[in-house]
């Protein structure tokens, strides 16, 4: 064991930004790294009970379509009603196909592995969440809690 | 005999699936143990060296065998 510690602080809450977080936590608690996640803002989303993740087309001229979605949807398109649920299912079939593994599926690995979820207090009265919200065994902290873990980490990310 | 105690089958499954599971099932097993993995994916390769070295966990050896790959890790 390395008894090494990891970082990260989840800032994201689209389906794309939901994989970085979650992958790095469980890899790295296979690893043998001590983890901790500190999902604040819209990172919040990553931590709900009902994940209802989407990918957002808008405003996202880097993300590439694997259908050649671009081709026929021209950055316009991407405006359009419904499409974020269209290229959300597509992004869904897609990586099912490949053999990824949904976030559902990892969040649940990163609990098993022991990754220690914060959620950001702040964000949470901000947007009127109440903590029913959220997963169970979430902990909830601020800045200062975060730091508390962050500073004695050797790897920190935020994403 | 079989070279090896333990088999997983990481077919069709993506980074970090692989490592995940090993990880899983080297912990049911006993030092000393060997554990043979077959997986599809490509990163796998670099990913199980990777994970022997960080996690002190041997691996014996790693190879292709019908367009698969496959690893033996020995438990620390």
């Amino acid at each position: 064991m390395s008894g090494k510690k990891l970082g990260i602080i989840a800032t994201k809450g689209t389906l794309d930004w939901a994989y970085p977080p979650f992958i790095l936590a469980s890899t790295a608690a296979a690893l043998g790294y001590e983890t901790q996640i500190f999902f604040t803002f819209y990172g919040l989303q990553l931590v709900r009970k009902d994940l209802n993740l989407k990918v957002s087309p808008l405003g996202n001229p880097g993300m590439p379509m694997p259908m050649a979605m671009d081709k026929w949807f021209p950055v316009l398109g991407t405006a359009l009603p419904g499409m974020e649920a269209v290229m959300t299912s597509m992004m869904k079939a897609k990586m099912k196909s490949k053999g990824v593994a949904s976030i559902e599926e990892l969040r649940e690995l990163c609990i098993e592995a022991e990754v220690k979820m914060v959620g950001c207090q702040m964000t949470v009265d901000l947007f009127d969440f109440t903590q029913d919200n959220f997963i169970d065994g979430l902990e909830y902290g601020g800045a200062a809690t975060f730091f508390e873990f962050a500073g004695e980490t050797d790897v920190c990310l935020y994403i | 005999m079989a070279d090896f105690d333990q088999e997983l089958d990481a077919s069709g499954l993506n980074c970090p699936l692989p490592i995940l599971r090993a990880k899983k099932t080297l912990a049911g097993m006993d030092t000393g143990q060997v554990l043979r993995i077959v997986a599809t994916d490509p990163g796998s390769v670099k990913d199980f060296e990777a994970f022997a070295k960080q996690t002190g966990n041997e691996l014996m050896d790693s190879g292709e065998e019908g367009g698969k790959f496959v690893f033996r890790i020995k438990k620390a």
